[in-house]
């Protein structure tokens, strides 16, 4: 069978080959693996089969930890099985594959490698994760690109068929597992070859059967476990040999050969580079150029580090090497040194000490860390490390690729360093998320890939938000293999697909002389030249560019493709860069129209096709004139009003230059500043919300759903406009209690969206145009800056006593100044609602415990935060742990809080007389039931602190410590429903079962939004998601009746866009109940494949058709002898399939697999009913109490 | 023994019952129980060639909305390696309707460009439908176009669909021509098989609750009979395409009205989605109890008898009629009120 040379990228190209050695695939979402499983899944669900002829069985789990244990149990009754994961996941599977190794099971785990979460999570790459399996007994072996990847992955699982050592086969997460590259697939015929059969039936043979039974799993005294642990230390012995026999086995089928070691570089070289993973690649090339320049260095490439083979180690290095430099990309703080560098020095040693190899003396090693959570690793920095090698004491345990002015470890690099070759086109694309940049160049790559000789890189930048995301492509196109495993900094091409970009991103930087800059502009080729800022006019200037403008916004919109400009800018880049002939690049592209779009309908591909034609017509070459005309100056990210911090740090990381920073810039623990979203203007929105002051009715509805915070409500007295801007709006507060007060709704012009939920929900018509609401989108440029000037007068506007403020109504609710602003969460989002609430009713007392997931990422991903306190510099303290331990780790807080005020109660009990019995009185004895009890509070902690600084006893210090707590807190527990119905449900459930005083919100989507839709037991019946490609079969998980069964847990499920009040009246009822409360908040999301405008209206539909039910359960009502059920929804009004019409995620399995929808639909029908008539029983059945008893 | 049968469309009918394109014809299953209620053949539910469309473009949309923008989530719904979005679901519902029952079934179609209609057309033919309904039904709003241009569209689609199939081939048109009876003809001349009068639009109302303009699907009433039993009596005998009333038809006494005034076929949808499927075995007795009171044999003989051309008065089919209908409305004050009463003839 020929081989195919295809364009993919690693997580593809392992899943290819995992899915076709396997049987069982036990699947858990975690980022940057998820993908591995989702290629299973949907082979699976194609029915594609493996390589002997049956399709595997693949299953998502609630946790890593479960998948391990599936793939265990699997392995034990004799399948072949595997799984993917990466970094915490990967902690998750370490007790069940120290049980997988112990027991001698051949399997292969395929990982890409993550940061493991410390002062902070990341997704990004490293070692830490799989450093922490190095005493699980399981084989490690390392890819260190994309072809190496798919072809690692195979001789992984033969070599643990070979061995009967479990192998966990890695590459780095996101340069490997994302960088799309192109590839020499292996076919079906090549896996067969390399996996023996002999071995598969020797598996099956020692397989749990009760055919011929066995104990396997007993437990052992201090008599025999130690011997019987030594017995496996022949299979580890000989498995390096035989990892090494599939590589050559491997070579022999397909011509690529490796070495468990393998040397590269002048078989004399006096320097050696020691390095796993795709770091290797940049060292590699940067050898290359340097021996060409004369310099004798080599490297080291690491394939297997566990068995670690000293034998092979010492044979591969140059009898000639004298120094060596290991490279971790992992740090094991307090440790010795880091863990690849202890392993070559111990190697070496033992190598010498038994006379292996070629080496005479021991060479002088030194070890270096760099590349941590995919942090950049340039040849700069190679030539930085030999740099290091060839100085007479060179530097140890240094660090390379930062700054570390606090422990002054890093080395220095020259940034001007290149290795880049002429004859490769390299080429940057800015574009936005929602513009379809990142698709297209996918595309391109794939064009060049397949359709030329030429070899092709793509690698993908995205940014921190869900909302109007900026994405950066990097792409290489070459006559050789592609090793650059890093980001392009001397481009010969850029595009910048977006105009809003010119005055945020100093993009031309990394221009070449002569290069070609490509603008996405709205204006002529006349007009443009006048709208640059300065330093882009200077740059081309200097740089002797050439520059092209197309109008892709009028090209999209006169051909139907709305935003999408990804035909439209492929085409140009085609037709600029001629990496093909002129009509060979437009065939292919047409050509890959139709082998991308087909499936979607001729309309689409006709779409694209008109596309393509209209594009060479408004692609025109601009003449860059010989000097500067332009006063546009960029601004500074933060503005000057900033404080220093958030300019110099937080503003640095917004700016895109937070790899300039130093390691003393920074808090030493992961602890930063809240309230720093507002720093951010990212004037995103094309039109924002405009108040009409005479239709509004004063509901307060378009506040509450906003899903940014950017419609603030104000009441005040109306002298305080006398200061006001001309346009600032203002009218009569319509609330009797408020009689004779001013009332404005502000929007803030540059954080605002454009989502328009608030439009969607506004209740209020004009009466004399119809059409017209309360509030109503307008273009946002013309307002910008009247707009900022009223949004800042606006700002300076005394919030209203809160004490004044009845929160039971919305009306008045939502005038409480909220906590959670301007988040980076999807335009339209469903769950920042909620937040926001919260924060409005409790913000100002509230710790915030936040599973991992949309939540934590909108909520605390640098460089700002959406958190932000009020002008006390109160507001809700926050803090993520990790996914599958919120409850708990929440749980922790309210214990903690608890026991703190506990003991300040004893102390204040104890020095009443001193602090004043009066005072100490009123303090222990207040009841703290509302915002005036709890202002009342704080006066007297203040007044007691007071009085205990002027105090000099220990109890007096000890007091003044705790003495905050003496003002209630209350305690939330925030996570989505992949954390509260999947991984996290045991912690949940034992918190819930705790009695204790905290508050759990789960924000569901029903599905994991932030690995990008996967199915969890949320999602329910008839939705497609991933994991769940044929519609999921069972019904959703009922979670709140679960919680029920306690007794004593407040549960609520609410859905702001059916019954706002119902919602406000939940979070009061779950906050105020003294013991657990959990409410399930319905949350719409771009993940379900919904109009985000209209989100607020799926959540009405969803109710009224019963396929969610608003219900509340109130423990104290059972206590008084009433039913502590009140189903809030009334009678279903609506089909169920009124409402899965109206979503992607139902809708689609209608178009992709139409009988099955039919029999799920009508499922899901039932369920609804079933669910809604089982409810009304549980609230209308004769409620008899204990008093009754 | 009474004879019902009748011929619509060239097609030899046991009865002139016939239900209607309407969400009765979604599962075979009940198309079944039509046919065993008496139905002599069935018109399926229309196929759209705007929503196969307009879901494509959504599917499209959603499928691409927010991907590629976030690290973590490239994607947010798996895309199946194929879709049905063409009609292939329609095509197979007339397969298993075709195989589910004996009664002729007749597809509708309601085509948005020329292309689709004959391509559909085609593959309506060859999915096996015993013939074809053509919907057209388009509000045409703007007023640059001409009522000559619409009306050429009307014609130039029964042409290309004519021209692509060899099922007979009904169109299903509205009362709003200038000239009904010209447009008829021209129909006629143009091929089609039948006619089948007429198309009722939706026609939105108000919540005034809420100040919206909402989509309105109302049942038919029995005075909505009145329309296609003037313009059958008028057309009948006039062209050679069949002529099929739909609209307000619920008792069997519109049955006998329509088919004497000349209908082939009487459609039936409100009345059996108000009084349920076996509505039509009532009709179909009724009809047969009216048919043995008055001694008429066979439904054939009483087709048209009442037609303009056969009737005793041809004249009060026409516009003559309006002016009489108006002389009988007298205006009147009650209570000092005004209003419009309609009176009785001869009071």
């Amino acid at each position: 069978m020929k081989r195919k040379f295809k364009t993919m990228d690693a997580n593809e190209a392992v899943a290819n080959v995992a899915y076709r050695v396997n049987e069982v695939i036990a699947i858990y979402p975690i980022t940057p693996s998820s993908n591995m499983g989702e290629w299973a899944d949907q082979w699976a669900s194609e029915g594609i089969p493996n390589v002997w002829g049956s399709v595997p069985h693949v299953i998502e789990m609630q946790s890593e930890g479960g998948a391990a244990g599936a793939v265990h149990g699997a392995l034990q009754t004799g399948s072949l099985a595997t799984t993917f994961t990466a970094s915490q996941g990967l902690l998750l599977m370490i007790p069940n594959m120290n049980k997988i190794a112990g027991e001698l099971t051949p399997t292969a785990f395929h990982v890409s490698a993550r940061t493991i979460a410390t002062h902070a999570l990341s997704i990004f790459g490293d070692h830490s994760d799989v450093m922490q399996c190095r005493t699980t007994g399981w084989a490690m072996l390392c890819s260190n690109s994309v072809q190496e990847a798919m072809d690692m992955a195979l001789i992984a699982h033969s070599s643990a068929l070979e061995s009967r050592i479990p192998f966990l086969h890695f590459f780095d997460g996101f340069r490997t597992s994302h960088e799309v590259n192109k590839i020499e697939m292996l076919n079906e015929d090549d896996m067969r070859a390399m996996i023996n059969m002999d071995r598969v039936i020797e598996h099956r043979r020692r397989a749990l059967s009760p055919d011929h039974p066995v104990l396997r799993g007993t437990a052992q005294n201090p008599d025999v476990f130690f011997q019987i642990r030594e017995t496996s230390t022949p299979f580890y012995s000989a498995c390096p040999k035989k990892v090494q026999a599939a590589m050559d086995r491997l070579a022999a089928i397909v011509g690529r050969s490796y070495h468990l070691f393998d040397y590269t570089g002048t078989p004399d070289a006096d320097r050696v580079i020691v390095i796993m993973g795709s770091g290797a690649e940049a060292v590699h090339e940067t050898v290359d150029y340097l021996n060409a320049r004369g310099e004798k260095v080599g490297l080291l490439k690491i394939r297997l580090f566990r068995p670690f083979s000293v034998e092979h180690l010492v044979a591969a290095l140059p009898a000639t090497v004298r120094s060596i430099a290991v490279l971790d990309r992992t740090k094991e703080a307090g440790s010795a040194a880091d863990p690849l560098y202890l392993d070559i020095v111990n190697g070496l040693h033992e190598g010498l000490r038994l006379g292996l190899g070629s080496l005479k003396t021991m060479p002088l090693v030194v070890g270096g860390r760099y590349g941590l959570s995919s942090k950049e690793f340039t040849p700069a920095m190679v030539k930085a490390v030999y740099d290091n090698l060839a100085v007479a004491a060179p530097r140890n345990h240094f660090t390379v690729g930062i700054q570390d002015d606090v422990s002054h470890t890093s080395l220095t690099c020259d940034p001007t360093f290149s290795t880049e070759s002429d004859d490769v086109v390299r080429a940057l694309f800015y574009g936005l998320g929602a513009d379809g940049t990142v698709g297209a160049n996918k595309n391109s790559i794939k064009i060049i890939g397949e359709n030329t000789d030429n070899y092709a890189q793509g690698y993908f930048v995205y940014d921190s938000k869900k909302s109007g995301a900026v994405t950066v492509s990097h792409l290489r196109f070459g006559p050789r293999p592609i090793r650059s495993t890093y980001l392009v900094s001397k481009a010969n091409f850029i595009a910048c697909h977006q105009w809003i970009f010119l005055d945020r991103y100093d993009m031309l930087s990394s221009l070449v002389t002569g290069g070609t800059f490509l603008l996405n502009s709205p204006f002529s080729k006349e007009e443009v030249w006048e709208k640059l800022p300065r330093v882009v006019q200077d740059q081309l200037i200097a740089k002797k560019a050439k520059f092209y403008v197309i109008d892709g916004y009028s090209v999209a919109r006169d051909t139907g493709m709305g935003s999408r400009m990804n035909t439209i800018l492929q085409v140009c880049f085609f037709a600029i860069s001629k990496v093909l002939p002129g009509n060979e690049a437009i065939e292919a592209i047409r050509k890959s129209i139709r082998d991308t779009y087909g499936r979607k309908g001729e309309d689409i591909v006709q779409k694209n096709m008109k596309a393509v034609d209209e594009t060479l017509a408004h692609l025109f070459e601009v003449e860059v004139p010989k000097s500067a005309s332009s006063t546009i100056e960029m601004p500074p990210p933060f503005p000057a009003e900033a404080p220093e911090f958030e300019r110099n740090v937080l503003g640095v990381i917004y700016g895109n230059r937070g790899d300039e920073l130093p390691v003393s810039a920074f808090p030493v623990d992961g602890t930063f500043p809240t309230g720093t979203a507002q720093w951010e203007k990212r004037n995103l929105a094309l039109e924002i919300p405009e108040w009409d002051t005479k239709t509004c009715i004063q509901c307060g509805k378009c506040a509450m759903v906003c899903p940014h915070s950017v419609i603030r409500i104000k009441v005040y007295e109306g002298q305080l406009l006398a200061d006001a801007p001309s346009t600032f709006k203002s009218t009569d507060a319509r609330d009797k209690e408020w009689t004779g007060m001013k009332y404005t709704i502000q929007v803030a012009p540059e954080d605002c969206t454009g989502c328009g939920i608030c439009v969607d929900i506004c209740p209020a018509k004009n009466k004399t145009e119809t059409r017209l609401k309360a509030i109503n989108m307008v273009p946002q440029p013309p307002l910008r800056v009247p707009e900022r000037e009223n949004w800042n007068f606006f700002l300076k506007i005394p919030e209203l006593d809160r004490r004044n403020i009845k929160v039971t109504t919305i009306r008045q609710q939502q005038v409480q100044e909220p906590l959670f602003e301007f988040s980076g969460a999807c335009s339209g989002c469903g769950e920042t609602p909620y937040l926001k609430l919260l924060s409005q009713l409790f913000g100002d007392r509230s710790v915030i415990a936040n599973a991992t997931g949309c939540s934590s990422i909108y909520g605390g991903n640098l460089p700002t935060t959406p958190w932000s306190k009020n002008a006390d510099g109160r507001g809700p303290a926050w803090s993520n742990s990790l996914f599958e331990d919120n409850a708990e780790f929440g749980l922790g807080f309210r214990l903690s809080i608890d026991k703190q005020t506990e003991y300040a109660r004893e102390l204040l009990q104890k020095l009443g007389g001193a602090v004043g019995e009066e005072l100490a009185s009123a303090i222990l004895a207040a009841s703290q039931k509302d915002e005036a009890d709890i202002f009342e509070q704080r006066l007297r902690i203040a007044e007691l602190k007071k009085r205990l600084e002027k105090l000099d006893s220990p109890e007096a210090r000890q007091l003044l410590a705790v003495a905050d707590m003496l003002v209630r807190k209350s305690v939330w527990i925030v996570g989505g429903d992949g954390w509260a119905y999947d991984i996290g449900y045991g912690g949940l459930d034992h918190v819930l079962a705790s009695g204790r005083n905290v508050n759990l919100l789960v924000l569901d989507t029903e599905v994991y939004s932030n690995t990008g839709g996967q199915s969890s037991k949320s999602t329910p019946r008839a939705a497609v998601a991933k994991f769940a490609a044929g519609g999921k079969p069972a019904p959703k998980k009922d979670l709140g009746l679960m919680a029920m069964s306690y007794g004593n847990v407040y549960v609520a499920s609410v859905a702001m866009g059916a019954k706002d009040e119902h919602t406000l009246k939940a979070f009061l009822e779950a906050e105020a109940y003294p013991g657990p409360s959990l409410i399930i908040a319905y949350s719409h999301c771009i993940a379900h494949g919904i109009n985000m405008t209209t989100g607020m209206s799926d959540q009405k539909a969803a109710v009224e058709s019963g396929q969610w039910l608003l219900y509340r359960y109130h423990p104290e009502r059972a206590e008084a002898g009433e039913n502590p059920l009140t189903l809030d929804s009334r009678t279903p009004t609506k089909k169920v399939q009124d409402f899965l019409l109206m979503e992607t995620r139902f809708k689609m399995l209608t178009k992709s697999k139409p009988e099955d929808a039919k029999k799920l639909w009508a499922q899901a029908q039932h369920d609804a009913e079933v669910r809604y008539r089982f409810y009304e029983y549980l609230s209308k059945r004769q409620f008899e109490s204990k008093a009754a008893d | 023994m009474i004879d019902l049968s009748t011929t619509y469309l060239g097609l030899n009918l046991n009865s002139p019952l016939v239900p209607s394109a309407s969400p009765l014809s979604q599962e075979v299953a009940t198309i079944r129980r039509l046919e065993d209620a008496g139905a002599s053949a069935v018109v399926l539910y229309s196929l759209f060639e705007e929503q196969l469309r307009q879901e494509t473009y959504e599917l499209d949309h959603h499928l691409s909305a927010g991907t590629e923008s976030f690290a973590e989530a490239t994607s947010f719904l798996p895309e199946p390696h194929e879709f049905h979005l063409g009609p292939e679901g329609y095509l197979n519902h007339i397969r298993q309707a075709k195989d589910a029952v004996d009664i002729p079934v007749i597809a509708s179609l309601n085509g948005t460009t020329v292309g689709g209609w004959i391509d559909y057309a085609k593959q309506i033919q060859q999915a096996g439908a015993d013939a074809l309904e053509c919907n057209i039904y388009r509000i045409v709003t703007d007023p640059a176009v001409t009522s000559a241009h619409v009306e050429q569209q009307y014609l130039d689609i029964v042409s290309a669909v004519k021209s692509a199939v060899t099922i007979p081939v009904a169109v299903k048109i509205s009362p709003f021509f200038s000239n009904l009876a010209n447009m008829a003809q021209r129909l006629d001349r143009a091929g089609a098989d039948g006619l089948v009068l007429f198309n009722r639009f939706y026609q939105p109302d108000i919540d005034l609750s809420e100040l919206e303009v909402t989509p309105n699907v109302l049942l038919s009433t029995a005075q909505a009979m009145r329309l296609p039993l003037t313009w059958i009596g008028i057309l009948y005998g006039r062209l050679g395409a069949s002529l099929a009333a739909t609209g307000g038809v619920h008792e069997a006494e519109d049955v006998i009205k329509l088919l004497m005034v000349g209908a082939n076929v009487t459609m039936l949808c409100s009345t059996l989605l108000r009084n349920g499927i076996s509505h039509l075995r009532f009709l179909e007795r009724g009809v047969r109890e009216w048919m043995d009171s008055h001694e008429y044999d066979s439904v054939r003989q009483m087709q048209g008898s009442m037609s303009q051309r056969k009737c005793p008065d041809p004249s009060a089919f026409e516009r003559a009629q309006y002016m009489r209908a108006v002389k009988s409305i007298q205006h009147v004050t009650v209570t000092g009120r005004e209003s419009w009463r309609l009176m009785n003839n001869g009071s």
